[in-house]
């Protein structure tokens, strides 16, 4: 059974938490696995705190509840810690990844006692270092995928910048910007 | 070959019609199920199918201008969900009786009220008796599948009726996962050209389509539906077993998972039958005999088959995903419960009711059930009928 790595992902609406994990989904396909890559709605508004959720397996995924005891959380708002249980479930043998400025040993202490490993990313900074502006999901993406080892790094970079090739068809000049990010969440973590 | 892809229930129906390509579809948003027009508008508008997207303002237009579509002699077909359908309700009846076959992506939620967006089966359950065929899926794979079969069904000449193609609200629709994909010329090639025998646009052969029926003929329209319906059954496994030959993929009235030698089985309907089946599993492995048995075709209700399949069972949950409010029970309950009545099987029969307005069902969940059920016959511990599984303490 415990072949499927599984992943929540915390963020808030507009944030780009669902597409993250969508995309996680669709590069752990590319790279052969059977994937579930499926939002949780509550009330549909911006702000508001969304989970996604991510299964990546070697087999065939039939399971179709929500995921209660994952392997890997993402918190992609960091305000989010104080609010909601990020790490309710959470395997202390996984690990949990907080988009901060904050080191994680600053951000153990809001874990509800988390004997995990702990990581933090600022995704604020890499993504203005490199895009000019404000989007989380692709820094995040990139951390879950370092820490996780879902797929290989190499794998994971030629994937995404294929993918990116594609979704940006139209923008070609933001796809460095976002390779970039990626490249340096991967030197970080 | 077949094209190993990714993608959502919703992304995975609108590939299907794509595919088709049919003649008209007019249709009208609604959460879930948005997305399907929403797919389907932007291959027409990418020239990759040349369907005819009529958009209008209610959910009432939609169905009525796929009716008036279908009666001119097109293909036609559109999409909905809860509160949506329950605007077309009229115009379900009026597809069925004027024997339209007309297919209908729905994707299920949860009817008001309380206003809920996610899923249960309220939407389609309240339409069991509008005189559609109703197919369920477990996943977006037989969702997909479904629909590729749904136009031979609908169009045989025994049947000519309507064809509701079910699928989870966001559990399904939203969730993307892998899927394999049938060829384009293959699924052209399995559909067929449409040929009507009868349709307004022949100017041939005259006719009207849904005059008044004065008391002398409205029961004959209604005892041919029943045939209809009753022949849909053998058109059904027909045109499955060709699909198996395209695709490899069996299907039938229902899947029976680990039922053969079962003591106790969970009959359900949908996503959650998926999550069962690793319950089943895990359970097998500490040697509970328990098994499933999950209903693709409710209408036509295979009640004979359903019965044949539990009749060695020891006891029977059958989960239902819609509650009828009558006090007693959920409409597959009771279906469920007079088939096995009928054919004189004495098990214990226990009905309840999960995941209403989108409350998650869990693999503790049919562990519970299949626990309950093992209680009961063996130390005779009563579980109650009715029960709801998953409320808030």
């Amino acid at each position: 059974m415990k072949d499927t790595v599984e992943i929540r992902w915390h963020g808030r609406g507009g944030q780009g938490a669902k597409t993250a994990a969508l995309l996680l989904a669709d590069v752990a396909f590319n790279t052969g696995k059977y994937v579930q890559g499926f939002p949780e709605y509550g009330p549909e508004r911006m702000g508001a705190p969304i989970t996604a959720y991510n299964r990546i397996s070697p087999n065939k995924i039939r399971v179709h509840s929500n995921i209660y005891d994952p392997d890997y959380v993402v918190v992609v708002d960091e305000t989010l810690l104080e609010s909601v249980d990020v790490t309710k479930g959470l395997n202390p043998d996984g690990a949990i990844v907080v988009n901060s400025a904050k080191t994680p040993d600053e951000i153990r202490p809001h874990l509800k006692g988390y004997t995990g490993k702990v990581y933090t990313i600022d995704a604020h900074r890499i993504s203005v270092a490199t895009l000019g502006k404000y989007f989380p999901n692709s820094p995040m993406l990139a951390a879950i995928v370092a820490i996780s080892g879902v797929i290989y790094r190499a794998t994971f970079l030629k994937e995404m910048e294929a993918s990116y090739k594609h979704k940006f068809a139209k923008k070609p000049e933001v796809i460095e910007g976002n390779m970039n990010a990626l490249k340096m969440v991967l030197q970080e973590l | 070959m077949a094209i190993r892809e990714r993608l959502s229930g919703n992304e995975a129906v609108s590939y299907a019609i794509k595919q088709i390509n049919p003649d008209v579809m007019p249709a009208f948003p609604i959460t879930p199920s948005t997305e399907i027009p929403q797919y389907v508008s932007t291959y027409i508008a990418n020239g990759e199918c040349d369907t005819e997207f009529i958009p209008v303002e209610s959910e009432h237009s939609s169905m009525s201008a796929t009716i008036g579509a279908s009666a001119a002699g097109a293909r036609a077909l559109t999409a909905t969900s809860s509160c949506g359908m329950a605007l077309m309700w009229e115009e379900l009846y009026v597809a069925a009786s004027n024997r339209l076959p007309i297919v209908l992506a729905l994707v299920n939620r949860a009817l008001s009220g309380p206003i809920n967006i996610n899923c249960d089966h309220s939407d389609s359950m309240g339409a069991r008796d509008s005189g559609w065929i109703q197919i369920y899926a477990e996943n977006n794979q037989e969702a997909y599948d479904n629909f590729v079969q749904a136009y031979r069904i609908a169009e045989h000449k025994n049947v000519h009726l309507p064809v509701m193609i079910c699928q989870d609200g966001f559990i399904t629709s939203h969730a993307v996962e892998n899927i394999e994909l049938l060829e384009d010329d293959v699924v052209k090639n399995f559909v067929g050209e449409y040929e009507p025998e009868n349709f307004l646009l022949n100017t041939e052969t005259p006719m009207a389509v849904g005059p008044y029926a004065v008391s002398n003929y409205y029961m004959e329209s209604k005892k041919a539906q029943s045939e209809a319906m009753n022949n849909a059954k053998q058109v059904i496994l027909d045109v499955a077993k060709e699909f198996a030959g395209i695709s490899g993929r069996e299907y039938g009235f229902f899947e029976e998972y680990r039922l053969e030698d079962a003591d106790y089985a969970i009959v359900m309907i949908g996503s959650a039958a998926g999550t069962t089946k690793d319950a089943i599993d895990k359970m097998r492995e500490e040697g509970k005999k328990v098994g499933l048995l999950k209903i693709r075709v409710f209408r036509p209700f295979p009640e004979k088959e359903i019965a044949e399949a539990l009749k060695n069972t020891k006891a029977v949950a059958i989960l239902d995903r819609a509650d009828s409010l009558n006090g007693h029970g959920g409409p597959l309950g009771s279906e469920v419960t007079a088939a096995l009545f009928n054919a004189k099987c004495t098990m214990d029969v226990r009905n309840y009711i999960y995941g209403l307005g989108g409350r998650d069902f869990r693999v503790e969940d049919a562990e519970e059930v299949f626990t309950e059920l093992e209680e009961l016959v063996t130390n005779g511990k009563e579980v109650g009928n009715y029960k709801y599984i998953g409320l808030r303490g």
